[in-house]
């Protein structure tokens, strides 16, 4: 019951999807066995409706994926990196209450 | 304002759940608050092979979830919501979470503990990018790679055996010369070729905060004080929990760790609040101690409830 406004990103559509955006775009690196990565997706719901419109929200399975993650250097999920212009801008790792991910992109608009 | 719950609880592991089962099935209702680490410490572990009735084992998020939903079947609502605040000395109790106010006359708090760091400062910097606390969560990204786990317990060793699935090698550190883990889990640990042993180290530092990822760590020994720099890409914490008690500090009777301090039973400092699990127990902190101590809380919760006055009955 993924929110209707969280988008599915993979290693082929990144480039277009992410890195190419006009919008913001905050990535949802998670993966089936990670616990906390299932906690946080209401979350990650939430603030695709929250967002509308400002901020692209989507989710990447590092497990199917694992180009990007590699390429970020991600080796910790759950981790939020938040893109603009194709750059990563910031990003947020750990399971972390709504508020906190809120100022972090609030930070970028 | 809305009518007051006869029972809050806040944390969702096996100590709330437990009490939010019991104070169901007595009829009263329970809200449960589940709190950001939803399902406790169990959620981040994987076989789980000394929970009495299950001889196979069972997965600790599983089991999670049959006590959530033997929960809920009973009549627990529960909310996905994190505690900012409470007033455990307002009557009603007073709890509020981001989104949210509730007002309760009797508290029971399941807020367990969290996994406790080292204190270097790399170690913040570097966590997701070679730190970690969470094996199974972040194993899979260490596919031959050489890796350590520091501690000593059974959640270290836990760990220790469970990385070996990815890593070509798992030293593991420890600050004494002795395990604190039980024998089974020690000898399981011992028995594997993968896993190397640096006991009596203390971790220094981890490198390298300049590069933004984790390519090695320096350890000390206790007694010569001999510093070595052992080079890997990830460092696993395994070193124990603090308590999740700083919603009730100056409220609540805290012992000099931080633990709540109860008392007959489940009691705490306040009449009316309750405490059970890993909040309050800082020696056995297992599920089913802690599910125990659930039970615990939620029968005084009630007995609590029947020799409360009418007039605060409200």
């Amino acid at each position: 019951m993924a929110g209707d406004g969280v988008h599915t990103f993979t290693d082929g559509n990144f480039d277009a999807d992410v890195l190419k955006s006009g919008a913001p775009v905050l990535v949802d690196f998670w993966a089936e066995w990670c616990g906390p990565c299932k906690r946080l997706a209401p979350t990650i719901d939430a603030l695709a409706d929250d967002y509308a419109g400002k901020v692209t929200i989507g989710k990447l399975n590092v497990d199917e994926n694992p180009n990007t993650p590699g390429k970020y250097n991600v080796r910790g999920i759950p981790a939020l990196l938040l893109f603009k212009g194709g750059q990563l801008v910031d990003q947020v790792v750990g399971l972390q209450p709504k508020e906190n991910i809120k100022q972090v992109i609030d930070r970028h608009l | 304002m809305p009518t007051s719950r006869n029972v809050v609880i806040i944390g969702s592991g096996p100590a709330g759940l437990t009490a939010a089962l019991y104070t169901a099935r007595a009829n009263l209702q329970p809200l449960l608050i589940e709190g950001l680490e939803a399902g406790g410490q169990l959620m981040l572990t994987t076989m789980v092979e000394n929970f009495p009735g299950h001889r196979d084992g069972v997965m600790g998020p599983d089991l999670m979830g049959e006590m959530r939903a033997q929960a809920e079947k009973f009549g627990t609502e529960i909310i996905q919501g994190n505690v900012v605040s409470v007033d455990v000395c307002a009557r009603p109790i007073v709890i509020k979470t981001t989104e949210q106010e509730y007002t309760a006359r009797t508290l029971i708090i399941a807020t367990g503990a969290s996994a406790r760091l080292l204190g270097l400062a790399a170690e913040r910097t570097l966590m997701g990018h070679g730190v970690s606390t969470c094996a199974t969560c972040d194993g899979y990204f260490f596919r031959g790679h050489d890796i350590a786990v520091v501690g000593g317990g059974d959640s270290a060793m836990e760990e220790a055996v469970f990385l070996t699935k990815f890593a070509d090698k798992v030293t593991l550190v420890h600050r004494r010369d002795t395990l604190r883990a039980s024998k089974i889990m020690q000898d399981k640990a011992r028995a594997n070729s993968k896993i190397a042993w640096m006991l009596d180290h203390e971790v220094e530092d981890i490198k390298d905060t300049g590069k933004g990822e984790v390519t090695g760590m320096v350890l000390r020994h206790n007694k010569t004080g001999v510093k070595t720099e052992v080079p890997l890409s990830g460092v696993f914490v395994a070193i124990g929990h603090t308590p999740n008690t700083s919603l009730f500090k100056g409220q609540l009777e805290l012992d000099a760790n931080g633990y709540i301090v109860t008392h007959d039973g489940a009691k705490t400092s306040v009449d009316g609040v309750f405490a059970c699990g890993d909040v309050q127990d800082h020696i056995y902190r297992q599920a089913i101690t802690a599910a125990g101590s659930g039970c615990m809380a939620a029968l005084d919760a009630e007995r609590y409830l029947e020799g409360m006055p009418e007039h605060l009955q409200t």
